[in-house]
């Protein structure tokens, strides 16, 4: 088998932005990954960093305008989806590519009620009849743990638990065993035991199906669980790519180190959890440098005069970061953001009025 | 659901009551003496007293309001002063008229409403979306006695394809009903297109599009009865305005209808037929908000009608 | 039911008694009520000043319908709730209006509950305008500030609401709730769409806020580590009912409930290495349309006797701040 077939999904220098009147959002700028047959790859990163934007424009759903795609290839087993018409994709939505959105909520028709809405994707793609794409969805929400599914069917979204509304947004999506599936943020609204029993169904399912899957997730606990490789997003660009034993053990970059670092510990107990310092450049006024040097505890000058490739180290994993280069061991200039500021120290001034 | 409409008829009651008050004393306070009017001119004083008496005007008006509550609770609206046949006699060979009008007009607010609205919003900002928004500019702001003048004078004078006035086939009730359906289409389709632009961004319709929905469906089933719901509303509006355009349109087209009848009687003073028209009026009204509320829960169950 | 709390000193701020919230099922041709989701079933508890408060439990178990419910999102069917010695269920609507002011909420889905057709700058503006202390002229600045502190910049105040992620948005609920100065936060799955170093940014605020100005959060959340870290005590419930409410070391390291510590047994760990045994709960999810008779948990109880079948387990004190309902252990 030559290398072609087994990656379902290549993503080559994705870049999807925002045109306002004034000003440009890089919601994506410069995504690469790629994702096999059977392998579930993560994606981590700030929110706000292109998540989102970053799956929507696989699916080719980047709202337009004021977004496009400015830039890239989405190769889904050797075909550039970019170059397909709307109609070639409608055929690929829903068959082989499907995709969990994050905000169940809304993205549910609020006047049909969710049996159906899982059985029109199941009539499109399947050629069911009616009576039997509803079982077939009834079927699907019992799959994803919906308690008396044959009730629940009937149901429209708002008399659904958030969490419900989550599995329905799941049974949709996996109703037409798609080959790709693209998750974003699956398991927010779902407890633990649900979440587990969830996951547990898209093993299944890689197993016997080999579906590939990528899952958005700022959940590390569910990387860990998951994930053979996880992709750190970080202001619209990719900084760190590698396997998820050495996400845990080794993170390259220091945003990872950070990200990591902010995880409330279930054994321990801390007044105050500890954060990564500032927050992400604004969008429309990015740092020259590497975007992360703001924020950095090792930022050196070099780090904010040019930006870093993502460039390979050992094997497959790949960093974004000046300290991984030959450049690093010849600067030696100090480093310039002090480590040991955190935000605690600035005075909270939120209750202008006070509360008497 | 029959508990809902039940009440809604229930609370119809006390609105009507309201209605035959106000015109009730409307008529009380315009100039002019039925009696003398009915009398003729020269008519002796005691003639005008007797006619009077005959027709209970000289009682105390509260008493008269009363006298006539209690009738129209059992169907009867009175005497028409002008005919001397029943009132509701009188409506009732005009209604059937007026009725069928109002239905083709409404028809013509919704049909050519909703298209123009459904097209404008898929194709914002397409030569097609901005020359129906001029049209629907235009049509709201056209008074519609002068848009029935012309269209006369177009399609009845110029062109002779249609009849210039009154009633009875297919053709008579096309212009009229263009005319009076026009202003009421243009508001629809423009309420139309607001709703669906802001419908299509909704993340629902990113979820359909994501299952592989063909455009078609999703416009006309996701999109449409989400968007519709603000629409009912201007429809249901948009039929009062229609009841009383009936009024001017029915005078241009000579049509025998409740318009019509409306307004001889007042010219009339013909109180019995005006209180009666206005009465079965708004029977009619508070039924269409009635129908209007009941497809609100058919479209969207979250509504709660208590 | 009531829960007698050894907090003597300090006062209850929000009391909750016997709440109920059934939900017709409308069924039939002329929609006739055919049945009932019996989403909160009769729950208790006290918040006192100060303190976070965190509810958790299964999906659909009723946390979000208990905080509408106290809030009066939708009218509960029965109980009472008292917030500051007020009845908060016989308050005249417009009364209760006023006491939002008070009492805010930062949704489970953010976007939902925001305006579409206002920016975020408008949105948080009129929030400011309920409160009213802020003089209209400072008022944008303000919203700067608000927007600053949770990490958004402010230049985002002229976006509308579509135009940002899930995390942004959620965000932007947050600083609306903060805006007019509450004294008790709902903060239903505030955090979830947020990464975890945004949202220990977040949760750092949160409890920086409650120790200058004294706030009070009823904290619903699925993660379970942010639930340690944040709250003081921690009610489970399952099905509509509360099944053990302890302070969160109680509750972590004692838990007494089998439902208790069969959600606590899978939480999943941030690492490769830690693989522990998970406690799999058996049998189907149990609807709240025909929950089980006797203890809601029975069919699913690895520890259920014949008894638990028939009698409801009354809440008991087993510690000096842990009550749990279950007759057998
Ligand atoms: N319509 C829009 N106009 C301008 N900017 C937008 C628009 N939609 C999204 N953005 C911006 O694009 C960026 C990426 O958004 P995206 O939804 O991909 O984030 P994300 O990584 O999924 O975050 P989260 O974890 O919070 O969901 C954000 O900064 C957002 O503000
Ligand atoms: N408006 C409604 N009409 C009918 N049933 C409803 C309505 N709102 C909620 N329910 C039902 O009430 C139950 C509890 O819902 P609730 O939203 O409180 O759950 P939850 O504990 O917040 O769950 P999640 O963690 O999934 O958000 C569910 O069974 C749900 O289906
Ligand atoms: S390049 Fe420099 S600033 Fe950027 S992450 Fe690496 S060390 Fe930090
Ligand atoms: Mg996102
Ligand atoms: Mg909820």
């Amino acid at each position: 088998m030559n290398k072609q077939d087994q990656d379902v999904l290549v993503v080559k220098n994705l870049k999807t932005h925002f045109f306002t009147e004034d000003k440009v959002t890089k919601a994506v700028d410069g995504v690469d990954f790629k994702v096999k047959r059977g392998e579930t790859l993560g994606i981590v990163g700030e929110s706000g960093c292109g998540k989102s934007m970053t799956s929507l424009s696989i699916m080719r759903l980047v709202p337009s305008p004021p977004g496009k795609i400015v830039d890239g290839e989405i190769l889904f087993k050797g075909e550039n989806l970019l170059d397909k018409s709307e109609e070639e994709m409608r055929k690929v939505r829903g068959n082989e590519i499907s995709m969990i959105f994050q905000e169940p909520m809304t993205s549910l028709n609020p006047v049909y009620t969710v049996g159906e809405q899982i059985a029109e994707a199941i009539r499109i793609h399947q050629n069911a009849g009616k009576k039997e794409a509803w079982n077939k969805a009834v079927d699907m929400l019992k799959l994803v743990g919906m308690p008396s599914p044959e009730k629940r069917a009937k149901q429209e979204p708002h008399e659904l638990s958030g969490g419900m509304r989550q599995r329905v947004m799941i049974a949709i999506a996996l109703a037409c065993n798609p080959e790709l599936l693209i998750a974003d943020e699956p398991t927010t609204a779902l407890d633990v035991t649900i979440q587990a029993q969830i996951l547990d169904l898209l093993k299944k399912l890689q197993n016997e199906l080999g579906t590939a899957i990528v899952m958005i997730t700022h959940d590390l606990g569910v990387v860990a669980e998951t994930c053979d490789k996880v992709a750190v997003m970080y202001a619209g660009k990719v900084v760190e790519y590698t396997d998820v034993d050495s996400l845990f053990e080794n993170p390259k970059h220091p945003y990872t180190e950070g990200l990591l670092n902010s995880i409330p510990k279930l054994d321990e107990d801390v007044e105050e959890l500890q954060a990564i310092r500032g927050s992400v450049p604004s969008p429309s006024d990015l740092p020259k440098g590497c975007l992360f040097a703001p924020r950095c505890p090792y930022a050196r000058e070099l780090c904010h005069q040019s930006l870093p490739d993502l460039t390979e180290m050992d094997g497959e994993i790949k960093v974004r970061c000046w300290m991984h280069t030959e450049e690093w061991k010849r600067e030696d200039t100090p480093i310039t953001n002090d480590k040991d500021q955190t935000d605690s120290d600035k005075g909270v001034t939120l209750y202008a009025a006070g509360n008497s | 659901m029959f508990v809902f409409i039940a009440r809604r008829i229930f609370q119809m009651i006390p609105v009507l009551l309201g209605v035959t008050l106000v015109v009730f004393l409307i008529m009380q306070m315009v100039p002019g003496d039925p009696a003398v009017l009915l009398a003729g001119e020269s008519a002796s004083d005691e003639q005008v007293q007797q006619i009077r008496s005959q027709l209970g005007l000289d009682e105390p008006v509260v008493t008269q309001y009363f006298t006539y509550v209690k009738n129209v609770a059992q169907g009867d609206l009175g005497t028409s002063i002008r005919t001397n046949r029943p009132v509701i006699d009188e409506i009732l060979t005009r209604l059937p008229i007026t009725i069928e009008l109002a239905f083709w007009s409404i028809l013509v607010t919704i049909v050519l409403g909703l298209l123009a609205g459904i097209i404008s919003a898929t194709k914002q900002y397409s030569f097609s979306d901005i020359s129906l928004m001029v049209v629907a500019l235009l049509g709201v702001s056209l008074p519609n006695f002068w848009l029935g003048l012309m269209l006369i004078l177009y399609f009845s004078v110029k062109i002779q394809i249609f009849p210039v006035s009154g009633w009875g086939t297919f053709m008579h009730v096309i212009l009229p009903a263009l005319t009076l359906g026009t202003g009421g289409a243009a508001i629809v389709a423009r309420m139309t297109r607001s709703s669906m632009l802001e419908v299509i961004r909704q993340d629902y319709i990113r979820t359909a599009k994501a299952k592989g929905v063909k455009e078609r469906i999703i416009v006309y089933k996701h999109a449409l009865k989400n968007a519709l719901i603000p629409v009912i509303t201007v429809v249901g509006l948009q039929f009062g305005a229609l009841l009383g355009g009936t009024v001017l349109t029915e005078t241009v087209f000579a049509i025998n209808g409740i318009g019509r009848l409306i307004i001889d009687a007042i010219r009339m003073r013909d109180m019995p037929v005006v209180q009666g028209t206005i009465l079965v009026v708004s029977i009619i009204f508070v039924l269409v908000n009635m129908i209007v509320d009941i497809s609100y829960r058919f479209l969207n169950k979250r509504i709660d009608l208590n | 039911m009531q829960l007698e709390t050894v907090k003597k000193v300090k006062k209850p701020l929000l009391q909750v008694n016997d709440l109920k919230q059934y939900f017709p099922i409308k069924g039939g041709l002329f929609g006739r009520t055919v049945n009932h989701v019996k989403a909160v079933d009769g729950v208790s508890f006290d918040i006192y000043e100060g303190e976070t408060v965190s509810i958790v439990g299964e999906s659909g178990c009723g946390k979000s319908t208990t905080g509408r419910a106290i809030l009066r999102l939708e009218e509960p069917t029965d109980g009472k709730v008292t917030f500051q010695d007020k009845d908060l269920l016989g308050l005249s609507k417009r009364k209760m209006r006023n006491m939002r002011k008070d009492l805010q909420v930062i949704f489970q889905d953010p976007y939902a509950s925001l305006n579409p057709r206002q920016t975020v700058g408008r949105i948080l503006e009129e929030a400011l305008e309920i409160l009213n202390v802020v003089p209209k002229k400072e008022r944008p600045q303000r919203v700067k500030e608000l927007l600053e502190q949770v990490g958004l910049q402010a230049e985002f105040a002229d976006r509308f609401p579509h135009e940002f992620s899930g995390g942004q948005r959620q965000r932007i609920g947050i600083a609306r709730a903060l805006a007019v100065e509450p004294k008790l936060i709902i903060c239903d799955e505030a955090v979830s769409a947020l990464d975890v170093s945004v949202q220990a940014q977040i949760l750092n605020l949160l409890k920086k806020l409650q120790r200058q100005y004294n706030l009070t959060y009823l904290f619903i959340s699925h993660d379970l580590g942010v639930v340690r870290h944040i709250s003081d005590r921690v009610i489970v419930m399952y099905l509509g009912r509360v099944v053990e409410i302890a302070d969160k070391k109680s509750l972590f390291e004692n838990p007494q409930h089998p439902y208790t510590k069969a959600l606590l047994s899978a939480i999943p760990e941030a690492s490769r290495k830690r693989k522990k045994e998970r406690m799999i709960l058996k049998g189907d999810v149990p609807s709240p349309i025909d929950p089980p008779t006797g203890c809601r948990f029975h069919t699913r109880c690895p520890l259920a006797t014949e008894q638990c079948k028939v009698k409801t387990p009354e809440v008991r004190q087993v510690g000096p701040e842990h009550f749990v309902a279950c007759d057998v252990i």
